[in-house]
């Protein structure tokens, strides 16, 4: 094996012959990687970035049009701000609240309790059910006339609450979902949770700190590193969301598109109107934001985020 | 491992001086009410509306249509199970998933992964930071990026309608996997490959010999969320797969769904759909009630650090 593979780089200068074999062996474990990458990343990336010069059917070639995709979208597409609109306000809600409850269930799930795991199990659970099955449990629940939520507000003589058909509704009750389906994130939390040396609460309890201190100025700084994984997790997750609001409110995403994701109208815009460059260009578009948001996030983690010391990994 | 590791005292618990026992214990009592009543309040409204479903599977149109809404159905309807599962083909539905797309892509991920966290864990080479820097950034790249090239790709090969572009990357490794195992590997100490190189074995048998069993857990941790996610999975077969007969599971509910909202008058659509919704919930269940220690040992030992 070494034979064979050595001859192509046997000639690097100033590496030694160990360092060289496992450069060698390094190189033939991560190939299948590397081939992935280029093929299925790489190469669609930059694909992408040129047809959103384009007009494109895939039924004729793609005619190059310059920035007239990026401009159409900016000045003369009224679907584009909408979803724009819907989504940050949906991510930058969704992703804070989901993660301050989630947060706040680890911490409960982390206590002395009986039956633990099977109360893990159940906060877990929601976030492991199929989209598809979550979304038609919803829109049965939310149903204005007969769904199990108005259909009890009704028989109490309370008002209805049109959750889906109002569109002033129609986003807080997505994020209202979200924040019921935490569950990757309280696992992450928990782990977490489980790494904070217990020697740092024994000794914050002689010197006399209460539970609120300990909590304050132990737990919290040593859990947010987790805090930080779910934010990005989160972000990146929350632009890119689809299934949900696409299969809970239908391609338009409800009344006025107040539901409409931006994926959603790029999905459209892909298989539904055949417009590839157009989409490639939203998809461009979302890319960049979604870069913009992780490096804001990991430029400022340097203030607030505190890795132990003794991490050695 | 860590799972049963003892917990370390959390704010709420008295563990404090002697002398400040009996004040404590009192406010501990309340914390422990206090606790208990969160844990079910929240614990219902997580479970509540899948044991919703499920009893909604079991009624007829008046019942479910019924206010207040009726609890325990009478006469119960388990007939709507079968007829619900005949509507469409959700036998081959759910071979689909399993044997043409879930256990596929579960092979392929858990062998890629694994043999490419190798070169970047037990192996030091120039470069190999770097490079998993890039594994780590690819998690960033939004589906919609890539989905157009390569759906043009996949319809240039004339692979559209069949399970070939979703089954033929996994074997490419993914990032998430890599991640995993690359974190579990890094916990193996050193010493063992160093000593297994002494007697002659290759950097592929020491894989294939000494990191694969050892990895056991991870990998279960990788496969799991690996099929679970081709269970869930609707976007990308929505994508490539159009014909009925090569539908998931995802898709096929979603055909009853149409169904439901199409032709809202038509006989017993939203028991069907809550029957067939549960069954396709259950082996979710099941994975996830074996696999539960598992699932969260995975995240705990391989951690977030690194």
């Amino acid at each position: 094996m070494d034979v064979t593979m050595a001859q192509p780089t046997a000639k690097r200068r100033g590496l030694t012959r160990t360092t060289r074999r496992s450069l060698l062996w390094g190189l033939f474990f991560v190939s299948p990687w590397i081939i992935g990458f280029v093929a299925w990343t790489v190469y669609p990336l930059l694909t992408s970035l040129s047809l959103s010069f384009t007009r494109y059917d895939l039924l004729r070639p793609p005619i190059p049009i310059g920035l007239a995709n990026y401009t159409e979208l900016f000045s003369d597409d009224p679907n584009f701000p909408t979803v724009l609109f819907n989504t940050f306000y949906y991510v930058v809600l969704s992703a804070p609240l989901g993660i301050i409850s989630a947060f706040l269930m680890a911490t409960l799930l982390n206590t002395k309790i009986v039956m633990r795991s099977v109360f893990r199990g159940i906060f877990f659970f929601p976030a492991i059910v199929p989209a598809v099955v979550t979304a038609t449990i919803w829109q049965f629940l939310l149903n204005t006339q007969y769904g199990a939520i108005n259909a009890t507000l009704a028989a109490l003589r309370l008002p209805t609450v049109p959750f889906l058909s109002n569109p002033d509704l129609i986003k807080p009750t997505l994020i209202m979902v979200h924040v019921w389906a935490q569950g990757s994130a309280i696992l992450v939390f928990l782990a977490a949770l489980q790494d904070v040396p217990r020697q740092l609460y024994e000794a914050a309890t002689v010197d006399g700190a209460n539970a609120w201190r300990r909590f304050w100025n132990i737990t919290l700084p040593m859990c947010t590193p987790a805090i930080l994984y779910n934010m990005v997790t989160s972000f990146i997750v929350g632009f890119q969301t689809f299934t949900f609001p696409f299969l809970l409110l239908g391609d338009n995403g409800g009344p006025e598109r107040a539901g409409q994701m931006y994926a959603s109208l790029l999905y459209q815009n892909a298989f539904s109107f055949l417009r590839m460059g157009k989409a490639s260009a939203m998809a461009w578009i979302l890319f960049i934001v979604i870069m913009f948001f992780t490096l804001v996030l990991f430029r400022s983690s340097a203030r607030w985020v505190y890795y132990g010391g003794e991490d050695a990994r | 491992m860590l799972a049963n590791a003892p917990v370390p005292p959390v704010p709420g618990n008295a563990n404090a001086m002697p002398r400040q026992r009996a004040p404590e214990s009192k406010i501990s009592v309340l914390i422990g009410i206090i606790k208990y009543a969160l844990l079910v309040v929240l614990g219902f409204t997580f479970v509540l509306p899948f044991i919703w479903m499920f009893i909604s599977a079991l009624k007829n149109d008046p019942q479910i249509y019924t206010i207040p809404p009726i609890w325990i159905p009478n006469p119960a309807f388990w007939s709507n199970f079968p007829n619900a599962w005949t509507q469409y083909d959700f036998t081959r539905f759910v071979f689909n998933s399993v044997f043409l797309y879930g256990l596929p892509v579960t092979f392929g991920v858990i062998l890629s992964s694994s043999f490419i966290a190798y070169g970047f864990s037990r192996l030091r080479w120039p470069g190999r930071d770097v490079l998993f820097g890039i594994v780590l950034a690819t998690l960033m790249i939004p589906y919609a990026v890539t989905m157009v090239p390569l759906f043009i790709i996949w319809k240039n090969l004339g692979l559209l309608n069949s399970y070939s572009p979703l089954v033929i990357p996994a074997y490419f490794g993914s990032a998430y996997g890599i991640f995993l195992l690359r974190q579990f590997y890094l916990s193996i100490p050193q010493e063992l490959s160093d000593a297994a190189r002494i007697d002659g074995a290759s950097e592929l048998g020491i894989w294939w010999r000494i990191m694969l069993p050892l990895a056991k857990p991870a990998i279960t941790v990788v496969a799991l969320f690996t099929f679970i996610g081709t269970w869930n999975d609707y976007l990308a077969p929505l994508i490539y797969i159009s014909k009925i007969e090569l539908y998931p599971v995802a898709l096929g509910v979603n055909l009853l769904r149409i169904a439901a909202s199409s032709t809202g008058t038509s006989a017993n659509v939203y028991p069907n759909l809550m029957a067939v919704s549960t069954v396709v919930t259950i082996p979710v269940v099941i994975l996830f009630y074996f696999a539960q220690r598992t699932f969260i040992e995975g995240v705990t030992t391989t951690g977030l650090k690194g």
